[in-house]
């Protein structure tokens, strides 16, 4: 009650303050170019998934205006850094909101970022793609959410796991939000496949030594090690798992590991040999979209020093299906926009086919599990039109498109 | 030598401006620059905390964001609990007061001093932030604010008046709330200086056996100035979780520390106006460098810190006082008066 | 028993972890009182001159134990002549100039290098005790710890280097005063100072992720393990990285990381509270 009032008050405010102060620049916007906003962490602690994610989206935008913009406008970029630091995010959002007047942001990268950005995207009225994988549980009519979840991706490592390794797991995984989500739901898959998880250990961000988990693993002797460490400190366990000699001994999936397009490098081939994830985009993909797409980002970033993966690829993929939707609708207004998306229309990506469910505004895609074999990941299998269910059990915006909330998904 | 508060023009130009911003710029300014500025004023009065206790106490304190962050928490949980913001607001400068107090009682009746006492302030912030990104897990909420671990606390009551919680304030009206309290810090801080109890705790900074032998409590006084220090930027804090909305572990990160360190360095250690001016600066230039996309904006800030302290050892506000006075005297002889000592000294 | 042998050596592991990671610190911080807040970019230059030269064919020992502790020596020692000389006696600006540096190493290292370079893998592998696999690089790290105390030392102990180094430390002013150039001996040590953190960097680089802003994970243990130990380089090191890192690990064991974590930084304030100069400033005094 109360948060719905305040914020109908602060929107019928701002929004008049806005209007009488912001109007030549609206007008102006709207002969001109449409903007479009991306904000990823280009320095700090997060730039290495950052900066491809700038990139790529830096090459959907010159794609779209070398096919002759949208709406016979040119599509301007306007990128801000926010240097991995939460202030600056809010600082920018409220920035390409109010100031920059943008018709739609690409951006965020940890679910921290985007429930920074969220609310003021919301409260402005600024359409928002967020293109990241993280725990599942968005659920705002302003957002549409492209990354994969924990039901898409979980859901299908561990019954491969199982049935390859065995029915004992020990769960490593990161100390914040979307750790101990994912680390939830590994439990319930592991136990919905008739296993067992032997323990769960939490890893504060920035630890790096890992030899005394590695022993405890050895003591507890699981059948294989589902890990959802997070982060470059992490990276240690990898390489000091190999070091101890383990990697013959007891195999590891990762639900993160290569999220980022440059963990897989970082490793070497050895460390990372054999080391298992699912993802909603590999390289590996074949078909003719994506052969088409790597040959682009080939051309226009011949130093890149990075992989394309699943959040580079799907920042690409929000841009494609906006300017599609746009397009389509003639306008760049939301609601015309979000009835064109909601329409169950398949979109042929790189990556596949991807829909987008009515209910969560989430991606209804195509989902690999792929094996690391010299910094490469291999597709093992691949499992097509796979649903967010998890955060359909919390999240319907057909019923409720009020709805203004990051759900966690109890279990 | 302070001179009284009310005889120092300066104070009144000071207060003036600060009268002048907060009503002149929400009528001038449009939404998104006042939302900007209310920034530049929370971290002020954050940056104050530390030019206080620093440039008035000779405290250092490499841990302050464990104020700035405590004030934030509880402001967060208590209003988030309420659904009012009255009364968070009073504990967020009354929790981190106190619990200044108990650490100033643990470190100057331990008799520790420079270094040691910067590291242990450092470490106490390094606890908070380490315990604090622990509280990711559902089973970390205190009433019903969820801690959130290193994604924070979402949804955190805007400011409302008080008694009244449906009446909201607009950013306008925040950044008018918020000079205020930004003013009235400044002003309570240039006279708590000037009493008997500020002369004091000079004359500890200055030498701290001297005054322990003329018969003043040393230790007492340090836990005093360090307690108020942190009821201040708690009271940062808070304005700070409010105005963003959310607040994470990042309030409490050593960064957040350091920079009020640097601000305070820029601007000059012992004065007040110069912490505001190093904040403001360093901040705008944070701000506008994100929005560069050619060079590494952190290679850039760090090489702006260093040259800062290589060609500005004293500050910014110092080094122009200074100037100031020198191109003064130099008018002054070109004028053919005599200089009176008296001039020089001041 | 297995067990114990093997949480036994990840405790002692983690006291020369720490050992590697205060030296040099401490011999900058001991004997110069300037606070190199760089100390983890250091580290983090002493990783990338692994990966990069091993990358280019250069042998992985000779880039740990040579190559690396070189490149930052020299690093340093440019540091010294360009920012440092003009800090001394300064604490507080050396410290924010050198958090600028730290930030400019950062962003540096990242236009030049990118964001992810291929790191090299851990050397000799594991081996078993009992039921148990570890890798045989932890002796590498013990053996590292053990050998670069005893060089210290012997250099401070038995050289002209040493002792010239020793009354600098001691009073630097009466050192000038009977002709010894202070000037060199703060370069000099500076220089060494940042070639053994140079060392554990290299050491390290095979053990975690080296990229550029890993430095920031290791400031804050490094400090307060040279902190805790007070003014004597040796002794305090030593006795500040065994209580430290052995309380922290035990925690570890017992609960996880994160009280490890915690229990090292309130162990660290516990004792400054009881030593406010540090262990060595109480006890050992005379020690090296």
């Amino acid at each position: 009650m109360t948060i719905l009032s305040r914020r109908k008050f602060l929107h019928t405010s701002t929004a008049a303050a806005a209007a009488t102060l912001a109007s030549p620049i609206i007008a102006r916007a709207q002969s001109d170019t449409i903007k479009v906003g991306g904000l990823h962490d280009l320095s700090g602690a997060l730039d290495a998934v950052g900066v491809p994610m700038n990139q790529v989206f830096q090459m959907a935008i010159k794609e779209i205006n070398e096919a002759g913009g949208l709406l016979g406008r040119e599509v301007e970029a306007v990128i801000y850094d926010p240097q991995s630091n939460m202030s600056l995010y809010s600082q920018y959002a409220t920035q390409m909101a109010l100031r920059d007047q943008v018709d739609v942001v690409m951006g965020g990268i940890t679910s921290a970022s985007r429930e920074t950005i969220r609310p003021i995207f919301h409260r402005y009225d600024t359409f928002y793609f967020y293109n990241t994988q993280y725990e599942g549980g968005v659920c705002d009519r302003n957002e549409i959410t492209l990354g994969t979840t924990p039901a898409q991706t979980v859901a299908r490592l561990i019954p491969y796991g199982m049935n390859l390794y065995g029915k004992k797991v020990y769960t490593i995984a990161a100390d914040y939000n979307y750790g101990h989500i994912t680390a939830a739901w590994v439990k319930r898959y592991v136990e919905e496949n008739g296993g067992e998880v032997i323990e769960t250990e939490f890893f504060p961000l920035d630890v790096a030594q890992f030899g005394s988990t590695i022993s405890k693993i050895q003591g507890a002797a699981p059948d294989f090690v589902l890990s959802a460490l997070v982060g470059t400190s992490h990276l240690g366990f990898y390489r000091q798992w190999a070091a101890a000699g383990m990697k013959s001994e007891i195999p590891v999936m990762s639900t993160v590991l290569g999220a980022g397009g440059s963990d897989q490098l970082i490793l070497t081939a050895e460390e990372g040999n054999g080391i298992t994830a699912s993802f909603g985009y590999f390289e590996e993909i074949d078909n003719p979209t994506n052969k088409a797409f790597l040959e682009r980002v080939a051309q226009e970033y011949p130093d890149k020093d990075w992989v394309m993966s699943e959040i580079s690829e799907v920042t690409y993929e929000g841009m494609m299906i906006w300017a599609d939707a746009v397009r389509e609708a003639g306008t760049t207004e939301r609601d015309p926009l979000l009835e064109v998306l909601t329409s169950g229309k398949a979109y042929d990506l790189p990556a596949g086919k991807v829909k987008i469910d009515p209910k969560t505004q989430h991606a209804i895609r195509d989902v690999y599990i792929a094996e690391l074999q010299d910094q490469v990941f291999n597709i093992k299998e691949s499992f097509p039109d796979s649903p967010p269910t998890d955060t359909q059990m919390v999240c319907d915006l057909v019923e409720n498109p009020d709805s203004n909330q990051h759900f966690e998904i109890s279990l | 030598m302070e001179k009284p508060v009310t005889r120092d023009p300066g104070f009144y130009v000071m207060v003036a401006i600060g009268l002048a911003v907060m009503f002149i710029a929400p009528v001038m300014l449009d939404l998104f620059t006042i939302m900007q500025i209310t920034q530049y004023v929370v971290l002020s009065v954050f940056a104050l905390s530390l030019g206080y206790i620093w440039g008035f106490g000779g405290i250092l304190s490499f841990g302050q964001a464990a104020f700035f962050g405590l004030g934030a928490y509880t402001f967060a949980v208590a209003s988030i609990n309420m659904g009012s913001t009255t009364i968070p607001m009073v504990l967020a400068f009354v929790i981190p007061t106190l619990f200044g107090a108990a650490l100033g009682y643990f470190m100057f009746y331990g008799r520790l001093s420079d270094v040691y006492l910067g590291v242990v302030t450092l470490v106490v912030a390094l606890i908070f932030w380490k315990l604090i990104n622990h509280t990711a897990g559902p089973e970390y909420s205190i009433g019903s604010a969820r801690l959130g671990g290193f994604n924070g606390i979402p949804s955190i009551p805007t400011l409302h008046v008080p008694g009244d919680p449906s009446a909201w304030l607009d950013p306008g009206q925040m950044f008018q709330v918020f000079m205020g309290f930004l003013l009235v810090i400044y002003v309570a801080l240039r006279f708590l200086i000037a009493s008997d109890f500020g002369r004091v705790s000079i004359s500890i900074r200055e030498n701290e056996t001297r005054s322990s032998l003329l018969g003043y409590d040393v230790r007492k006084h340090k836990v005093i100035v360090f307690a108020i220090g942190g009821g201040i930027a708690g009271i940062a804090g808070a304005m700070w979780a409010t105005y963003q909305a959310f607040i994470d572990p990042n309030s409490v990160s050593m960064e957040m520390s350091a920079k009020a360190l640097v601000w305070v360095m820029a601007g000059g250690v012992g004065t007040l106006v110069g912490p505001i001016i190093g904040c403001i600066l360093l901040q705008w230039l944070t701000l506008q460098l994100g929005t560069v996309d050619v060079v590494n904006s952190i290679a850039v800030l760090g090489a702006i810190m260093m040259v800062l302290v290589l060609a500005l050892p004293k500050g910014i506000v110092p080094t122009a006082r200074s100037l100031l006075l020198g191109g003064y005297i130099l008018w002054k002889r070109n004028q053919g008066q005599a200089i009176s000592g008296k001039v020089v000294k001041e | 028993m297995d067990y114990t042998i093997v949480v036994a050596l990840e405790m002692v592991r983690a006291v020369a972890w720490l050992v590697l990671l205060a030296s040099g610190l401490a011999i900058i911080f001991g004997m110069m009182r300037i606070i190199n807040f760089a100390h983890g970019e250091f580290l983090m230059l002493g990783g990338y001159t692994v990966v990069i030269s091993t990358g280019h064919g250069v042998n992985e020992w000779i880039a740990m134990l040579v190559l690396a502790p070189i490149v930052v020596g020299i690093f340093g020692v440019l540091v010294e002549r360009l920012v440092i000389q003009r800090l001394y006696g300064r604490i507080l600006d050396s410290l924010l100039a050198t958090w600028g540096l730290s930030m400019l190493m950062i962003g540096g290292v990242t236009m030049i290098f990118g964001n992810s370079v291929t790191g090299v893998a851990t050397p000799l592998g594991g081996m078993s005790i009992g039921a148990y696999q570890v890798p045989r690089y932890n002796f590498v790290l013990i053996f590292a710890a053990i050998a670069l105390l005893l060089a210290i030392w012997a250099v401070l102990k038995f050289t002209k280097a040493g002792l010239i180094a020793r009354a600098t430390m001691q009073n630097p002013d009466m050192s000038e005063a009977l002709g010894i150039p202070t000037r060199w001996v703060y370069m000099a040590t500076f220089g060494i100072g940042s070639a053994i953190t140079g060392f554990a960097g290299a050491l390290l680089a095979p053990l975690t992720g080296v990229v550029p802003t890993m430095g920031v994970n290791f400031i804050a243990q490094s400090f307060i393990t040279v902190i805790t130990g007070g003014a004597s380089v040796i002794t305090g090191t030593l006795s500040a990285a065994t209580l430290l890192g052995s309380i922290s690990q035990g925690m570890t064991f017992l609960t996880g990381p994160v009280y490890g974590d915690a229990a090292l930084l309130l162990a660290a304030l516990v004792l400054l509270r009881l030593l406010p100069q540090g262990i060595t400033g109480r006890i050992f005094k005379k020690s090296l």
